[in-house]
């Protein structure tokens, strides 16, 4: 497999009342072709900053784009000029929104939504448009796609207004599809439903999917490899099978530790994170988890540590990473 | 079901039907109908969980038992009185003693108040305690309950965090000093992080002030965790109802055992072994519900029977009652 992408020291500030935010924050990963990987996170920790900054959408003059490179198939994607980056979006890489209803037009057409990207980007005549926007929807389960493409998304349930969403993402068949998360809105059903989806279509069409989410369950079954991102920055970098049996950084842990598992008996109590999600305006010195960290040392608060390998393919940002592994393993 | 003793609240019957249909000038096309036929109890101190999908009826009950809609048929007994026919004095007592928490609290706190003016406020309204000293020092004790500081009475809601704010959201409950608080999706709006804490803090109270709660949610995992007694909802009905123990380790509704299997395990090497049974469809509409059981066109089991007839909850092993006929 070949890298299709690769972030460099990503840096994405807001200037905000409270003065300038670094939601991203010296951010490096890849996607390899075909595979998938997830950015997982809290709110506010920069992960779908992280997704707007590869496509370019950090809208100006509060946002901006620092520093850093984006190489998707060996282009920074960082230095195009505006038309560039115009055929790059849709047609190379594509983007999943978490609330349909508002990524969707309400006065267009389902018809005319899928026809018109593929009308701009692939140049295609009408009538080859709505043939392959027929296809689409077929690909993506919805029934009965010729009716279909003259109604509108308040006909559509949820559900059915994410399928459209993915045809409309696979429409000019990217290599990469970033999915904002994609389930988060959903019934548990339907999110079942949308992900088996989304997986299969990844592997019948070798689409790499960058997928964002806080759900931890979620990551667990679909992506190979995972980010955890905290305060803007990534924190631990593992494979999914290897995050999860050895996490090396005690939010990660904390945040496994914290939810409860049907597939475990049940505890008397859960193990919360103490305290609050930082203010990305007001971070302390030192490592950003540090306040809410049952490892902490006074070299925490001092300096913040950087991310470095504890295993094979395995990278976490703790000072106290080797007395994580000594505790777990107690 | 029978009269349980013990029982604070019981729910018997309760018919809810919104009217559909468009604008002023539309005449009324039909009714939806979001409570069918829904019976129910909450014993005294346990938490009855009460789960489904989003348009299941488990918001409309629990806004029913708040008196925030009024029932279309049925009775809502509580601690013996019928809350559905109280007006005045009456109703605000009950309304005094059967508290809510929303679900997001940035909503369900007015912005233009200080924590202490909002915490204030119901003890003032109620003339619960009248003293303005007097309600200060109880608004401090509120704060410290749900473990808040006592500055945070001279903030606005915006300058807290979002489980800052839940915690409000529970001290505000709390003031009245309620028997019952109808939950309503409390913790899905936060961080995974600050969900448990919430948690938490919602046993704590409970085991120390000796509260009922009806815990209405859509995640199975912090359901299961937070329950005694578990009730699924499916298209306006209660389609299973069990101890907490029975209903997730021996599910009788085949829509029980795809709503779990449905729950992703945070494991990816469990999940890999896993075999899911993803529910084809989604659920239809409650302006036309299916004829027979609501959930046959969604059911992998369903035989002829199951579009014909409706399956009555029955109780099929002691305390464990499911409305299929296969079970």
């Amino acid at each position: 497999m070949a890298t299709l992408l690769e972030v460099r020291n990503l840096r994405t500030s807001f200037l905000t009342a409270a003065g300038v935010v670094r939601a991203v924050d010296g951010v490096s990963w890849d996607i390899q072709e075909g595979e998938t990987v997830a950015l997982v996170g809290e709110s506010g920790c920069g992960k779908s900053v992280s997704a707007l900054s590869i496509m370019r959408l950090v809208a100006p003059p509060a946002g901006r784009i620092e520093s850093g490179e984006v190489v998707y198939k060996g282009r920074d994607l960082l230095k195009l000029s505006e038309a560039e980056m115009r055929r790059v979006r849709g047609r190379e890489i594509a983007m999943i929104f978490q609330e349909p209803m508002t990524s969707l037009n309400p006065v267009l057409s389902i018809g005319r939504q899928l026809t018109e990207g593929l009308e701009i980007h692939s140049a295609m005549k009408p009538d080859q448009a709505r043939a392959r926007a027929i296809e689409l929807l077929g690909m993506v389960g919805i029934p009965d796609a010729e009716r279909r493409l003259a109604q509108f998304p308040h006909h559509f349930s949820g559900g059915m207004r994410q399928r459209m969403m993915i045809a409309m993402a696979l429409a000019c068949n990217p290599s990469l599809i970033l999915a904002d998360e994609p389930t988060t809105a959903l019934d548990v059903t339907i999110q079942a439903q949308i992900l088996e989806l989304m997986r299969d279509l990844s592997r019948r069409l070798g689409v790499a999917l960058l997928i964002i989410t806080h759900n931890l369950g979620v990551v667990a079954r679909y992506a190979d490899r995972v980010n955890v991102m905290y305060a803007g920055r990534i924190i631990e970098q593992a494979s999914a099978t290897e995050l999860y049996a050895n996490p090396r950084h005690p939010y990660t842990l904390g945040l496994l530790r914290s939810v409860p598992r049907l597939d475990e008996p049940r505890r008397a109590r859960l193990d919360p994170i103490d305290g609050q999600p930082p203010d990305l305006s007001r971070l302390p010195p030192g490592c950003a988890f540090a306040p809410r960290c049952a490892y902490r040392v006074e070299r925490c608060a001092a300096s913040a540590p950087p991310l470095e390998g504890v295993a094979e393919r395995h990278t976490s940002a703790c000072w106290e990473s080797a007395r994580l592994i000594k505790a777990l393993a107690a | 079901m029978s009269v349980a003793s013990g029982a604070l609240l019981e729910v018997r019957n309760l018919v809810k039907h919104f009217p559909a249909g468009g604008g002023v000038l539309a005449r009324e096309s039909g009714v939806v109908k979001a409570i069918d036929d829904v019976s129910f109890d909450i014993r005294r101190g346990e938490t009855l969980g009460l789960v489904g999908e989003s348009g299941c009826g488990k918001t409309t009950t629990g806004r029913c038992i708040l008196q925030l809609e009024r029932a279309t048929s049925g009775r809502i007994l509580f601690e013996g009185t019928d809350v559905t026919t109280l007006k005045g004095e009456a109703l605000r007592d009950v309304r005094r003693r059967v508290q809510v928490i929303f679900q997001d609290p940035y909503a369900s706190l007015n912005p233009r108040m200080t924590i202490g003016q909002i915490l204030a406020e119901p003890l003032k309204v109620h003339g619960i305690v009248a003293d303005p000293a007097a309600r200060e020092a109880r608004v401090q004790e509120l704060l410290q309950q749900v473990g808040l500081l006592p500055q945070h009475a001279r903030r606005y809601p915006h300058q807290l965090s979002g489980g800052q704010r839940q915690r409000v959201g529970v001290a505000r409950a709390l003031a009245m000093e309620p028997s019952l608080i109808v939950c309503d999706e409390p913790v899905s709006a936060l961080d995974v992080s600050i969900q448990a804490q919430i948690i938490n803090l919602l046993e704590d109270l409970q085991s120390r002030l000796g509260l009922t709660y009806l815990f209405i949610a859509h995640d199975l995992s912090v359901v299961r965790h937070i329950s005694d007694r578990v009730a699924v909802m499916y298209l306006g009905k209660i389609v299973e109802i069990a101890d907490r123990s029975a209903l997730y380790e021996e599910p009788l509704h085949p829509y029980t055992r795809a709503l779990l299997s449905a729950v992703p395990i945070p494991d990816p090497a469990l999940e890999a072994k896993r075999e899911r049974t993803v529910l084809r469809g989604e659920v239809p509409s409650a302006l036309q519900p299916p004829p027979g059981c609501v959930f046959h066109p969604r059911c992998p089991l369903a035989v002829e029977r199951c579009s014909a007839e409706i399956p009555p909850l029955r109780e099929i092993k002691p305390g464990h009652w499911a409305a299929c006929h296969l079970a």
